[in-house]
């Protein structure tokens, strides 16, 4: 039997043996690092979640959801961070960056500003809750949660540490990537990472979460990330997911897109064994745009379960959603997005597809694409497609010496890299093109490589 | 371009807007109980094991929940104590027009019932509130040994096909609503082809709503033996009450190996008629069942006819049109679950928002796991016309395991005002230009119809465009 296709070439390795569990169970801390006015939000959230009640599937938003799966009971609060030589030697994804941060079990590792331009603020959301308290206090989780992790959201602010506040000033630009790692380690440990970044009029920058397990342990990521674009601004986001294959992680995303501004947020996720990933945008300003995207290879019994909602409210607003998975062996996914056209959200032009390349037997793909619509002059469309690898594609490799396996492999980057070429920083799309290529390894050619 | 201006789409329901007072010889009464399921079941002289069925489903109807957490609230209006749920004059159907009461004679012929059957219709079966008033198949076809009864007949007349197949497609608790009808069905169609029997013209049944507050829920079942083809059309209309009305029908297809039916509905009750009704239909091997669904009348219609494609090479199709115009809302779309090999299911679905009308499509596609060669392809399209009309669609696709194929597409659109503009310079009003439109976007699904039905469609949705051409 071939080795299952989608599995990534060798195995990790444990950076450090795993710590033994703490046995306490989940709850805030209240950490002094925190000023004493965030404790009090900390309390309400985590009272807010001890009362919401767990999803069932009778909810529509955890419709075709395994809801067993996001039993949180189980974990406990992360221990100290143990491997953070090793764990900063290998934060990087992009040689060039402009910045870099690396938060271990929530702790703050290291950070560098090579290349910040002045005025920039990045910097760890505690220091921000004191430092720049207002801008805090407006942005930071101050969009409500629509798609259904309501719970796990409060949970997540109520044990939040780790993650920076990013704010890039008016006209200006971030020339190289901001790059953030968040490294998870121990047996049942909690990571409750958090990006907010706020854009300034007509500013540009490009901001890269890397979400990664030092081990081979089950983990639990409750993460949220916050993007709000002021008029004209460009952000493009970038999350490439890597916890470890038995892990359970949140991943909940909130972006409001200001006039004439451009959000494009693309998810990677290489890891985790359950992920519910939930992307919200909201076209809150004339011309505004947004552009959501996403890689899944699955494999093994992996589950991923997306929600998202493009929910347009002012004119002449775009939206445009390109979602790709490819199915291995027993994995599975859901998604469900919404396009949403408000009332008075004239001139829409809003789309939302899916795609499903399914490569086993025992795969499941199942895909709930929905449009409401209330405005008038809308042009809007959404597609889903289920299909499999094109055997006369692998037949025209074979014949010039590919073997099969190698073919499908090739294929599949394939199908993930033409999604790429919507990210228009091409430093940036290059380099995802080789992590996506080398996760199907098979960027055999890329001398950065060993 | 205004974008108020609405198309001149006169739906004719004035000629099914009237009615008569009737002294009903049998009335249940109004509301709902153990009580009401035990008057109709003695009315109807049921056998103990439709009462017990009919008292488990009430039973179930009572437990289950409305299920306002995905549909729409409106259905929080229905008043179920309001209701009276068994009206009738008698049980026993007339083979003549001739003795069929005389104002019941007077409604369908004022629907052009008699004249239809005269021209193209190899049967006629038309039910007056809660049974048929009138039932009829041509010599030619009855001695082929096609069965084409009311419900009731065809449980007293031919239990042996009749409870074989009976609630074994829909089951009592698949949903409230055919919970309710299990509780209290009475009316509908049995209908069944024997082997290799192709029925060359279509049988057709026509449903009437007389009185007010009154509750249809009749119940049909068909079967296509093997090989056999047969093709069933039904109509309904209502007069315009004060107070809504309730339609809540269970239908139940099931085509036998190689056998093919068609199910064509033009749906035209008045604007204050709950219409709820679950369809399925069970496709065997190489069997083929194909909903042709029409909805342009009720204020609320929740209807997605499904397909169970349990044999091999199975095929299960539904073409549906939706038109919802003011205070309208069309919640339609269609189910199909994929339990074979090599079966293939299509859905083509168009609907029109006018006004303040909403329409909904709702889509279930389900391939399981270890098929092969399944296919499906859905396509919804939608168009709105004027700046409150809404339009929603929600689909769920399944699908597990490779070698199976899916693909789902779904489009919003306007009327542009380029079009508009364009016929405005030839001499149209913009009303006239709109309607021209409208036709052009379902034009392909119309001819979907059956020849005969087209007419009635014709008729039901005049678009006015004499003078237009040229």
């Amino acid at each position: 039997m071939s080795p299952t296709l989608l599995s990534p070439p060798a195995n990790r390795s444990a950076l450090h043996p795993t710590t033994p569990a703490s046995g306490l169970a989940l709850a805030p801390t209240f950490d002094p690092a925190w000023p004493a006015w965030f404790h009090e939000t900390q309390r309400e959230a985590w009272e807010e979640f001890q009362r919401t009640p767990t999803p069932t599937r009778k909810d529509e938003a955890w419709r075709f959801a395994n809801i067993k799966a996001v039993a949180v009971d189980d974990f406990v609060p992360a221990g100290k961070f143990l491997s953070s030589v090793d764990a900063i030697a290998q934060s990087k994804l992009f040689d060039a960056v402009s910045t870099r941060f690396v938060f271990g079990n929530n702790q703050l590792l290291h950070r560098e500003f090579p290349a910040l331009p002045d005025g920039v603020i990045v910097k760890p959301l505690t220091e921000a809750a004191r430092e720049n308290e207002s801008l805090f206090r407006e942005f930071f989780m101050s969009q409500p949660v629509e798609l259904g992790s309501h719970r796990f959201a409060a949970l997540h602010r109520a044990l939040v540490q780790g993650g920076v506040m990013i704010h890039v000033p008016a006209n200006v630009e971030v020339a190289l990537p901001i790059e953030i790692f968040h490294w998870v380690e121990g047996d049942n440990a909690s990571v409750f990472p958090h990006t907010l970044i706020l854009c300034g009029e007509n500013s540009k920058v490009t901001v890269v979460d890397a979400f990664k397990s030092a081990d081979n342990a089950r983990a639990f990521a409750c993460g949220v990330n916050d993007l709000h674009l002021a008029r004209g601004a460009q952000l493009t986001y970038v999350a490439v997911q890597d916890w470890s294959d038995s892990s359970l992680a949140f991943h909940i995303n909130s972006t409001v897109v200001g006039r004439d501004a451009t959000a494009t947020a693309l998810n990677v996720n290489f890891g985790s064994k359950f992920l519910r990933g939930e992307n919200l945008s909201r076209l809150v300003g004339e011309g505004s745009r947004s552009v959501m995207l996403s890689i899944n290879p699955m494999d093994g019994e992996r589950e991923i379960d997306q929600r998202t909602l493009q929910d347009h409210i002012s004119p002449r607003t775009t939206s445009d959603l390109l979602y790709q998975n490819a199915l291995d062996d027993k994995s599975r996914t859901i998604f469900a997005g919404l396009i949403k056209v408000g009332k008075g959200a004239h001139e829409t032009d809003a789309y939302q597809k899916v795609r499903n390349l399914l490569l086993s037997d025992d795969c499941e793909a199942n895909s709930m694409p929905g449009l409401e619509i209330l405005a008038d002059n809308v042009r809007c469309s959404h597609g889903a497609t289920s299909g499999e690898i094109n055997e006369d594609e692998l037949f025209y490799m074979q014949a010039r010496g590919i073997s099969a396996d190698l073919g499908r492999r090739l294929i599949v980057a394939g199908f993930f890299n033409s999604l790429l070429a919507r990210i228009t920083n091409e430093p940036v799309r290059a380099r995802l093109a080789t992590l996506v290529s080398k996760r199907m390894g098979v960027a055999m050619d890329d001398p950065k490589l060993e | 371009m205004n974008t108020e201006t609405k198309p001149d789409i006169n739906i004719d329901r004035s000629i099914g807007d009237f009615s008569y007072d009737m002294d009903y010889a049998f009335d249940a009464g109004v509301g709902l109980s153990e009580r009401t399921i035990d008057y109709i079941c003695d009315v109807k002289k049921d056998p103990d094991w439709i009462r017990a069925f009919r008292k488990e489903a009430y039973r179930k109807f009572l437990a289950m929940p409305m299920p306002t957490h995905w549909a729409s609230r409106d259905l929080e209006n229905i008043i179920f104590e309001n209701i009276r749920y068994y009206l009738s004059q008698g049980q026993e159907p007339k083979r003549s027009w001739d003795d069929v009461p005389e104002k019941i004679k007077q409604t369908f012929e004022r629907l052009g019932i008699p004249e239809q059957e005269r021209k193209f219709l190899a049967g006629v079966e038309a039910q007056f509130d809660s049974e048929a008033a009138y039932s009829n198949i041509k010599a030619a076809v009855g001695e082929q040994g096609v069965i084409f009864v009311g419900s009731a007949e065809g449980l007293k007349k031919h239990p042996e096909i009749f409870r074989k197949w009976f609630g074994k497609v829909i089951p009592t608790g698949d949903n409230k609503f055919s919970a309710l009808n299990s509780a209290v069905f009475s009316g509908g169609s049995f209908i069944y082809v024997p082997p290799g029997v192709k029925v060359k013209h279509p049988l057709q049944a026509y449903f009437r709503i007389n009185a007010e507050n009154f509750g249809q829920f009749e119940r049909t079942l068909i079967i296509a033996d093997e090989g056999a083809e047969v093709m069933y059309m039904e109509g309904c209309t209502a007069p315009k009450f004060e107070t809504a009305t309730l339609h809540s029908a269970v239908v139940e297809l099931v085509a036998m190996k190689g056998a093919k039916i068609q199910y064509v509905t033009v749906q035209n009750w008045s604007e204050n008629v709950f219409n709820l009704v679950t369809k399925r239909g069970l496709a065997h091997e190489e069997a083929e069942i194909k909903w042709i669904d029409c909805n342009i009348g009720s204020r609320l219609t929740m209807k997605y006819p499904g397909v169970v494609m349990k044999g091999r090479k199975a095929r299960g199709e539904v073409i549906s049109i939706a038109l919802a115009n003011d205070g309208q809302h069309q919640d339609t779309g269609a189910k199909m679950v994929h339990a074979a090999d090599e079966t293939t299911s299509n859905i083509v679905s168009k609907s029109i928002s006018v006004g303040t009308g909403r329409s909904t499509y709702r889509g279930l596609v389900h391939l399981p796991r270890h098929l092969k060669n399944c296919k499906n392809n859905t396509e919804c399209d939608a168009l709105l016309i004027n700046s409150h009309s809404r339009t929603d669609t929600y689909p769920a696709i399944s699908v597990r395991g490779k070698q199976n194929a899916c693909q789902h597409e779904a489009s919003v659109s306007q009327i542009s005002a380029e079009q508009i503009f364009y016929m405005q310079q030839r001499g149209l009003s913009e009303g006239q230009a709109m309607s021209l439109a409208v036709n052009g976007f379902v034009n392909d699904l119309v001819r979907e119809f059956p020849m005969e039905y087209s007419v009635e469609l014709k008729r039901l949705i005049d678009l006015e465009m004499e003078g237009s051409v040229g």
